[in-house]
């Protein structure tokens, strides 16, 4: 296929692609959708062949690792099949994604495997959200420094960033749609009592628990979840209903740029050709700019926007100034809340005066 | 059972060990009626019993579980006794600050150690010696009885007893590794057995049993060795006269090395490392003749050539046309009058490396990973360098919420330490081939390596720098 040939031509022609890419992925997209169920099959099988014998250990990872790119971005749409067609109702979950992502819901805690990218990525969000939250105490308990926290994590998963929270010592509540996600976390933190007593896990939506839980949560975190909800706006209002004033809601997600399209859909999907063809929607991701103004005009002053890279050969994450692929976002919902009854109409007003009033830390990090 | 023994030995400290197993009963599930540990250490000598008290008073550790498995009694001196032990350790300055670190260390400056400030090694077969000294006041090493830092270390793990449980005389029978595959319903855990027959469940397993280590020998990793064809004999020295007494000797005979570690003014500890046969002698023969052996390895110039002699002349006469300002002049080392009763004893050595320090939810520490020629006196403080590294990366890990078993921080431990280790094995294991010989070219070799060292200031600064860590 073109994609192949893409691989060895130069920059200016992998942007030049671009244009007819997208269409491509999006003319291809319902044809594909029946070989993309089967691809991760395929794909752990011949993981599963490998003879995982210690000794072969660092060779699996090694070869692991370069897998991992290239489904790096397929995982973050099978964590968050729910927001299909307008409505973020359980119902309307892609039953062909839900199949994909069956596939896979085992190799949640194969730290090598397929979800590799997302249990290195703790070593950045979980010291992000920690720092933030600490800032908030006075003083903590040694060794269980987020003790006495309430943490909603939307699209826990497998619960891969809850249970570190939970091991800090959190009370954390984690929610996905996806059943088996939510089997997958309770039986994996069965095995630890203490972090059984501590995380509590709910398969359903963030809508379906905004009544019961309003003004319940010190933090929510959505991490890699917003470019999968069709409704952002929605989104964002529920985690702010359920924070308390003063909470703080993290949030990481992929660009909405160039770039992301030309490793996040057509490296990953074309050319590696790993990921199935037509997973991910470069629509629905998010660039900064657009999420720090839904956040701010729905009473969430935005703290922080900073960078993530991920090295797809070792496997790390690390930190950057560059927001233009992954980056990670932490906003504190007001202590005054704007009034109940805004909608969108009232979004530029609200921007403004939030933007006026919010502290110029915040215009510098966001460069 | 291991925790009832264990409270009737050592009383209050192991009331943890039965709290474990109740509130894990509550959950009602037969397979994980056993405790869950964070961590468990396997075998509690120094280097075991070092780890412990590490994480016992790490910060990030205070709402962990920690257990120490010795096969041993608890070893707490009541009185400090007379004699010396002749166990002793060069415990490095990095060493020292590890033990600091936990409070340890005031214990052991509470009863005794000898600091040295200088170390001077030379050679049987020719004038070539290499000086090494702190020109300010900081000690080079200190010499420490084991028993001494035993007892610091078990005092500290008796104040950290709410984290810290320790079973002695108990002895892992069995481990039960996770499948690494672990899909469904096989608990992730490493599950123990004891031997008596109770079975206990840890995220992390740390073997810290020795160059024989059990944990290494189940885990299947594989283990390069080899026995030198030497022996160790140590004993406890009175000198002739009291001296200053702060420099640590040793001299390479073409049999091994002859080593003399100051423990006071009058005393001194000896590690003589020679053939299996000599070393029986040696051990065996009478008070008098021992002595003399020993005056005149230090002394005796009978190996020395000729041509060696005026080689080596000859580069000292360049070195001092080259650098005029004489750094140090050879010292004398102080003469034995007698040997301690009993305190001779003879052991064998040899070489040793695991492939692997770690493997999911298993890191070896010490011995178990790495087994030393005592020449660098290098031993235990590979050891507590391996604790002072592996602490840092759990309690890293421990502060980001990480599952303390996972490969992703082990293997940073693993890389740091074979990095260290492995140079430090094979530049002993060198220097242990290369004054085993007193085939003249070999001879001149050293001789010359061994002086030109001396003369390069910045090298010996490398060098000190890196055996201090």
């Amino acid at each position: 296929m073109w994609g192949t040939r893409k691989l060895s031509s130069s920059g200016s022609l992998f942007l030049g692609v671009f244009k007819s890419g997208c269409q491509g992925t999006q003319a291809d997209c319902s044809r594909l959708t029946t070989s993309a169920v089967y691809l991760p099959n395929q794909f752990s099988w011949t993981q599963q062949l490998k003879p995982w014998v210690f000794s072969e250990y660092r060779i699996m990872w090694f070869k692991s690792y370069r897998m991992n790119f290239a489904c790096l971005n397929t995982m973050k749409s099978y964590r968050y099949p729910w927001t299909r067609p307008y409505s973020t109702s359980r119902t309307t979950v892609d039953s062909s994604e839900v199949k994909t992502f069956l596939a896979l819901a085992h190799k949640w805690w194969d730290e090598q495997g397929v979800y590799a990218p997302l249990h290195s990525m703790n070593d950045l969000r979980v010291p992000f959200i920690r720092d933030n939250l600490l800032k908030t105490i006075a003083n903590h308990q040694p060794g269980k420094p987020l003790s006495g926290m309430k943490i909603l994590d939307v699209g826990c998963g497998g619960g891969l960033l809850t249970e570190p929270l939970g091991r800090l010592g959190a009370s954390v509540i984690g929610i996905d749609p996806v059943d088996e996600n939510i089997e997958t976390a309770q039986h994996h933190k069965s095995f630890d009592p203490v972090l059984d007593k501590r995380v509590e896990y709910r398969a359903c939506s963030l809508e379906e628990i905004v009544e019961e839980t309003a003004e319940t949560f010190d933090a929510v975190v959505a991490s890699e979840v917003v470019e999968h909800v069709i409704d952002l706006e929605t989104f964002i209002q529920c985690c702010c209903q359920v924070l308390k004033p003063g909470g703080s809601l993290f949030i990481t997600t992929i660009n909405k740029t160039q770039l992301s399209y030309a490793l996040g859909i057509v490296f990953s999907e074309q050319i590696a050709g790993i990921v199935p063809k037509g997973t991910h929607t470069w629509e629905k991701f998010v660039s900064p700019e657009n999420l720090e103004s839904i956040l701010e005009s729905n009473g969430l002053s935005v703290q922080t926007v900073v960078g993530m890279i991920y090295n797809p050969f070792s496997g790390y994450w690390h930190w950057s100034e560059n927001t233009s692929l992954n980056y990670a976002a932490h906003a504190v919902k007001q202590e005054h809340p704007v009034p109940a009854g805004f909608v969108v109409k009232g979004e530029t007003e609200d921007r403004q005066a939030d933007t006026s009033t919010s502290p110029a830390v915040h215009d510098e990090l966001k460069k | 059972m291991a925790a009832l023994l264990a409270i009737r030995r050592s009383g209050a400290a192991h009331a943890a060990t039965w709290r474990g197993p109740l509130v894990s009963c509550q959950r009602g599930a037969g397979a994980l009626a056993d405790t869950v540990y964070d961590v468990v250490v396997s075998g509690g000598g120094l280097v075991g019993a070092a780890m412990a008290c590490a994480l016992g008073y790490d910060i990030h550790f205070h709402d962990k579980k920690i257990l120490l498995l010795e096969a041993g009694p608890k070893k707490v001196l009541e009185k400090l006794p007379e004699t010396y032990s002749n166990r002793v350790s060069s415990i490095s300055p990095g060493s020292a600050t590890l033990l600091s670190s936990f409070g340890a260390w005031d214990h052991v400056c509470n009863m005794r150690y000898r600091a040295f400030r200088r170390m001077q090694v030379w050679d049987a077969c020719s004038e070539a010696l290499i000086m090494f000294d702190k020109d300010d006041l900081d000690d080079m090493g200190y010499i420490v009885e084991n028993d001494v830092i035993m007892h610091a270390l078990t005092k500290q793990l008796e104040a950290v007893s709410d984290r810290v449980t320790v079973l002695y005389r108990s002895r892992a029978t069995s481990y039960t590794w996770p499948d690494p595959l672990s899909t469904a319903d096989s608990s992730p855990w490493v599950h123990v057995t004891l031997g008596d027959g109770s079975t206990l469940q840890t995220k992390l397993l740390i073997g810290a049993d020795g160059h024989n280590s059990a944990v290494r020998e189940a885990a299947g990793i594989r283990h390069v060795s080899w026995n030198y064809d030497q022996s160790a004999v140590v004993a406890t020295l009175h000198l002739s006269e009291a001296t200053e007494n702060n420099v640590a000797w040793q001299r390479f005979l073409p049999s091994g090395p002859i080593a003399l570690l100051p423990l006071t003014d009058t005393l001194s500890s000896l590690v003589w490392s020679t053939s299996h046969e000599h070393a029986a002698e040696l051990v065996s023969m009478d008070e008098e003749t021992f002595v003399d052996a020993i005056n005149s390895a230090f002394w005796s110039d009978a190996n020395h050539t000729d041509l060696v002699d005026s080689a080596s002349t000859v580069l000292q006469y360049a070195v001092a046309f080259l650098k005029p300002t004489k750094v140090s002049a050879r010292q004398l080392p102080p003469s034995v009058a007698r040997v301690d009763a009993k305190s001779r004893v003879q052991f064998p050595l040899g070489l040793g490396h695991a492939a692997e320090y770690v493997r999911p939810r298993l890191a070896l520490i010490g011995d178990a990973a790495h087994r030393v020629h005592p020449l660098a006196g290098q031993g235990v403080n590979m050891g507590f360098g391996d604790v002072s590294n592996l602490v840092h990366h759990l309690s890293i890990a421990a502060f980001n919420g990480k599952d303390l078993g996972s490969m992703s921080h082990l293997t940073g431990y693993e890389t740091d330490r074979q990095r260290h280790n492995t140079a430090l094995l094979a530049a002993t294991d060198l220097l242990k081939r290369l004054y085993s010989t007193s085939a003249t070219p070999l001879v001149l070799l050293r001789t010359w390596g061994l002086q030109a060292t001396n003369a390069v200031a910045p090298l010996k600064e490398q060098i000190m720098a890196f055996a201090s860590r």
